[in-house]
């Protein structure tokens, strides 16, 4: 049985003059401890794959089923759960809350599923150990550079333990060097057993995963397993 | 749901815009001050009235030609011109023939002698008293040095005086002991044979009091005029019996026929009390009505400033979609932030109105007040004002679609 399961999935934006049709038949398996780059240039889809994976949106024809619940039957609270303790995302401008510390940052996911403040706390100082940034907690993100502030996000991705992490452009907002350092930490998340879902046009960045799934115009242009993939490319 | 988080965030929010937010803590602060200091200024009077009333004493009664703040209806003065005085003779019938009082004291009045001993001579603002035995009792005057007046002085006209413990002060040099030195008011000289202990009073000291028996008094000052009737009831249980008598006594002195009002008037403690709510209700509806525009304003103010919020913050919903929370946490955040905002000005509002209301108080010499009450209103307003105008705020913010919300520059 497959995490993920997506089956002739649709979806169109009513844009009043027009209907986009962003997705036009899609289907797809994403296997547990599978790392998946979703390739395309933009305007392919690829955003709106993400964003329906990540039930963020809803499909608005076909089959998605996640970890064997068929997300169209979901209304927003059971969606939101879902987003909360399944899906953890990365996002290219990291997406952190500018007010607050790094270790608030990290246990906001946990305030949603109503976990204890002292727990919320362990683990989220676990999580941030875990990305590198055990002496940054009480920073807030001004405080913080690009790539720290990437490793927060990812903290914030992992704590509540998802069935995935979905990564859209990572390294977009970041230095070449920094982000192969991210990219090193998306691979050991993966050899941790983790399942990663990573969105980039980024050919270097795709490299690291293990299939490559490219979309042109909504619709899946190919779907390859990648021969040998990179792991752990050096710095220099 | 979770409260913590949302006082975080609302301390957070307050300190990343300080001057908005003390123009906003400012605007609900005005109506719940006006509110709280209306309120204590009024209580703290109303307990100082009830507290120098207390000089009526309780279950007692007084009875007058006319009331104190009789007056007002049309024909009132037409109707009330021909009462006759009361009289020492109809005090005298009420004396004798009420059962179930306590004490029943009969009183005249004159304000404003001087009083002289050798060369101290007092301003003319003195209360001079003609009273029976009854008098001091009910007037709550306890004796400090000396006795009181008693029945034989009226019966020989005895020019003798009790002293209140001001115009003691006043004549007399400290801890000496007058009772038996001479005193004289316009001529007439009195033997002190008393002295009354200390009262204070609503406004100011008022112990300035020289008390003669009523008889002595007449002789001075002549019969015509109209005397009070003070009468203390046995206990809370007789008092109203105890006024249906007294009031029988006189309707039949004064041949009051059957079906028409009473050509006199009765007030205790609690008519006084109540005639002073009446009066300051107006003052309480009034304010109540200002405040209440002052919070519709400072509420439509947060309405405001709420919205905006949510526009600054849309980045930070989307993320917090994103990560999970509902819209019914969404909503909660926003609403516990809007509530948590006029709590904040509500709580600055009580801490000044308690203070400003005290402060006069003060200033008026009563003693301060913290009315719990209207501080629960208060508080309960403000949040009243925080749900009804946080609501709409709340829900656009939890209606953003995360999406667009994340997108949003």
């Amino acid at each position: 049985m497959p995490l993920i399961h997506i089956k002739d999935v649709v979806k169109t934006y009513d844009m009043g003059a027009e209907l986009v049709h962003a997705l036009s038949g899609v289907s797809l398996d994403i296997e547990e401890n599978e790392y998946v780059a979703i390739m395309g240039p933009s305007g392919s889809g690829k955003s709106t794959l993400m964003n329906v994976i990540g039930c963020l949106d809803t499909p608005t024809s076909g089959l998605y089923e996640f970890t064997d619940q068929n997300v169209g039957d979901l209304d927003d609270n059971e969606l939101a759960e879902i987003r909360n303790r399944k899906i953890g995302f990365v996002f290219q401008t990291f997406n952190l809350l500018p007010r607050s510390t790094a270790l608030h940052n990290v246990e906001l996911p946990l305030i949603y599923s109503g976990v204890t403040a002292q727990q919320r706390r362990e683990k989220a100082e676990q999580a941030l150990v875990s990305v590198g940034l055990g002496d940054r907690m009480t920073h807030k993100p001004n405080e913080l550079s690009g790539g720290q502030r990437q490793r927060v996000a990812i903290a914030r991705a992992l704590v509540n333990d998802p069935s995935i992490i979905l990564a859209d452009e990572p390294t977009g907002n970041l230095d070449s060097k920094t982000g192969i350092e991210i990219m090193q930490l998306l691979v050991d998340l993966h050899e941790k057993g983790n399942t990663i879902i990573l969105v980039t046009h980024e050919e270097d960045i795709a490299a690291h995963a293990h299939r490559i799934i490219r979309l042109f115009d909504g619709k899946i242009a190919s779907d390859e397993v990648v021969a040998e993939p990179l792991i752990y490319a050096k710095a220099e | 749901m979770h409260l913590g988080e949302s006082i975080s965030t609302t301390w957070q929010t307050l300190r990343g815009n300080k001057l908005r937010a003390f123009l906003t803590l400012l605007s609900i602060a005005i109506g719940v001050f006006s509110i709280i200091f209306v309120m204590t200024s009024l209580g703290a009077l109303q307990n100082s009235i009830e507290g120098g009333l207390s000089a009526l004493g309780s279950n007692t009664f007084q009875v007058q030609k006319y009331a104190n703040n009789e007056g007002g209806g049309p024909g009132w003065h037409m109707r009330t011109r021909n009462r006759q005085d009361l009289t020492y003779a109809q005090g005298l019938k009420v004396l004798e023939g009420t059962t179930g009082a306590k004490h029943i004291g009969l009183e005249v009045w004159k304000f404003g002698v001087e009083v002289r001993w050798r060369n101290v001579k007092t301003n003319p603002d003195i209360f001079l008293a003609g009273e029976t035995p009854g008098g001091l009792p009910t007037n709550q005057w306890d004796i400090d040095l000396g006795r009181g007046i008693m029945q034989s002085d009226l019966d020989l006209n005895r020019k003798v005086v009790v002293l209140g413990s001001e115009l003691v002060r006043m004549l007399f040099p400290p801890s000496y002991n007058p009772v038996g030195k001479t005193v004289s008011v316009g001529g007439r000289r009195f033997k002190v044979i008393g002295t009354l202990e200390a009262k204070g009073g609503l406004f100011g000291n008022q112990d300035k009091y020289f008390i003669i028996p009523i008889t002595t008094f007449f002789e001075a000052y002549g019969r015509r005029r109209s005397i009070h009737i003070m009468v203390q009831a046995r206990s809370r249980e007789n008092f109203e019996q105890v006024q249906d008598e007294v009031i029988g006594i006189l309707r039949a002195a004064r041949d009051v026929p059957p079906g028409e009002e009473n050509d006199f008037a009765l007030f205790s403690n609690e008519s006084v009390i109540r005639q002073f709510n009446e009066a300051t209700g107006m003052v309480r509806i009034g304010t109540l009505a200002i405040a209440g525009v002052a919070l519709l304003a400072a509420g439509i103010g947060i309405m405001n400033i709420m919205l905006v919020s949510v526009t600054e913050r849309t980045r930070e919903i989307g993320i917090r979609k994103a990560v999970g929370a509902t819209r019914g946490s969404i909503v909660s955040q926003f609403l516990s932030e809007a509530v948590v905002i006029t709590i904040l000005g509500g709580l600055i509002g009580i801490v000044f109105g308690l203070l400003a209301g005290n402060i006069l108080a003060v200033a008026l010499e009563i003693d301060p007040v913290i009315q719990f009450g209207w501080i629960g209103f208060g508080i309960a307003a403000c949040v009243v004002v925080g749900v009804s105008f946080g609501t709409y705020p709340a829900w656009k913010a939890s209606n953003l679609d995360p999406i667009d919300a994340l997108h949003y520059e």
